[in-house]
């Protein structure tokens, strides 16, 4: 039965996009935000997440985060090279949404890959998770501009995700409803790029 | 007998050729007179009479697809100036020199700017873009369509499958399954039709399959290609619709296939 299961599995890629990736990353955004409050704010928020026993915890990371957000990100780099860009013939608002789509999703999976290996992975080797972690990765200026580029790529591709999931799912189908969809994902776009870009840089 | 008025001025033109399927592809320079009205057959024609490069190489005729000539048939299609588009309806003095044509590299190249579209006639029979009425016996007359329904389903119908919002679709290629814009928009018109809808679920069915409706990755490139103004993203995002309520249907098995 693994033929016409292609329908299935995109439409799950979309979903999975909004519920629970795109959820998780305004979570994880905002929990970011604390830092703006200062060291100890911050340290007082993450250090919650220790009251969770570790083995729920790790049941929830993977079920919540890891297996959905590998599926995601293969399965979209499945689709992105599947695509033939031509934007150079038809430079529409649209078809530059549609390119950016997949230029920030492939490199979503690498800054991501790398940043769960700077910090998830350095946790298990027995690091301790806490404001100095992330301040001495964006100490360094590189890492630091390779972070804001993280973060603002996943917010764009979460809000245009989201306008994609409208009409995907068949919720706007006229031009109108999509165009008012347009104003909305970019507005969404603006305000979790503030809070994620405020949060990074209350580290430096 | 002279067949142009000599003004003097002469038409550029570049042709992306190609001598066999899957065959390496070269461009050829034609410089040709011009004549008023030209359109770019009738440039294609004056090649074919004098079969000569700019710099003056004899060369082969140039071969193309065309039919009816009036943007009705669809046949004459191709690349022009970096855009898809019916080449009846490409008038010289509307594009800009040198006027560089390539065929719709989406579909299998024939030759020089013939393209073989099968692709998108063999979709029309996968989704059953049609009405079926034949029974064992005398069906009698179908249901009555409303007026309403039927003047903006004729927007839907003016479909010539003429392959320009495949060829302009990013999803759409050889490389992909990706069934594409024409043949879906036709599924919501046969979907549409009350005696078609008899039938939505199978043609549903059949679009939500492997390179189905899914595989549109909303570039809306289709829409703004269509040379019949179909409003295609649209017609995808209502399908869309369709599809998700069908899958809830299937999963959680309704025991009524049609409404």
């Amino acid at each position: 039965m693994s033929k016409e299961r292609e329908f299935l599995w995109r439409r799950l890629h979309s979903l999975l996009g909004v519920i629970p990736v795109g959820l998780f990353l305004a979570f994880h955004l905002s929990l970011n935000f604390t830092a703006v409050g200062g060291e100890q704010a911050y340290n007082d928020a993450t250090g919650m997440m220790d009251k969770v026993p570790p083995a729920l915890l790790l049941i929830i990371e993977w079920v919540v985060i890891y297996i959905p957000l590998m599926f995601h990100a293969f399965y979209g780099v499945y689709i992105a090279f599947t695509a033939t860009l031509n934007n150079k013939r038809f430079s529409t608002f649209r078809n530059w949404m549609f390119t950016l789509q997949r230029v920030t999703g492939v490199f979503l999976v690498v800054f991501i890959a790398w940043h769960i290996f700077q910090t998830r992975i350095q946790k298990a080797l027995g690091a301790e998770v806490e404001f100095n972690m992330i301040a001495d990765i964006v100490a360094n200026p590189v890492m630091l501009g390779f972070y804001i580029a993280g973060i603002l790529a996943a917010t764009f591709h979460l809000a245009n995700g989201l306008w994609a999931f409208l009409v995907s799912w068949g919720i706007t189908q006229s031009p109108r409803s999509q165009q008012i969809m347009t104003y909305v994902t970019a507005i969404v776009f603006v305000i979790l790029s503030i809070v994620g870009v405020a949060a990074i840089l209350a580290f430096v | 007998m002279p067949t142009t008025a000599n003004t003097g001025r002469m038409v550029k033109i570049e042709i992306l050729r190609q001598d066999t399927e899957g065959g390496q592809s070269r461009t050829e320079k034609f410089s040709i007179p011009y004549r008023h009205g030209m359109n770019v057959i009738s440039a294609l024609m004056e090649i074919q009479k004098n079969p000569v490069t700019e710099d003056g190489k004899k060369t082969t005729p140039v071969a193309w697809d065309m039919n009816c000539l009036e943007e009705v048939c669809g046949a004459c299609s191709m690349v022009i100036n970096g855009r898809p588009r019916q080449s009846c309806s490409a008038l010289i003095d509307q594009l800009t020199e040198p006027i560089r044509l390539e065929p719709m590299k989406t579909f299998p190249v024939v030759r020089d700017l013939q393209v073989d579209r099968s692709r998108m006639f063999n979709a029309l029979k996968k989704v059953k873009a049609w009405v079926p009425i034949d029974g064992t016996y005398d069906l009698g007359e179908g249901p009555r369509m409303p007026e309403r329904k039927r003047q903006w389903a004729y927007e839907l119908s003016k479909c010539m499958t003429c392959g320009v919002c495949m060829e302009a679709c990013p999803n759409v290629s050889e490389k992909a399954s990706f069934i594409g814009p024409a043949p879906l928009s036709q599924v919501r018109l046969f979907n549409t039709h009350p005696t078609g809808a008899m039938n939505k679920d199978e043609r549903l069915a059949q679009i939500m399959g492997d390179g189905g409706l899914a595989n549109c990755g909303n570039s809306q490139n289709c829409v703004e290609a269509c040379p019949k103004g179909i409003p295609l993203t649209t017609s995808i995002a209502s399908l869309n619709r369709a599809a998700t309520v069908q899958m809830f249907k299937n999963f959680f098995g309704s025991d009524h296939m049609v409404d």
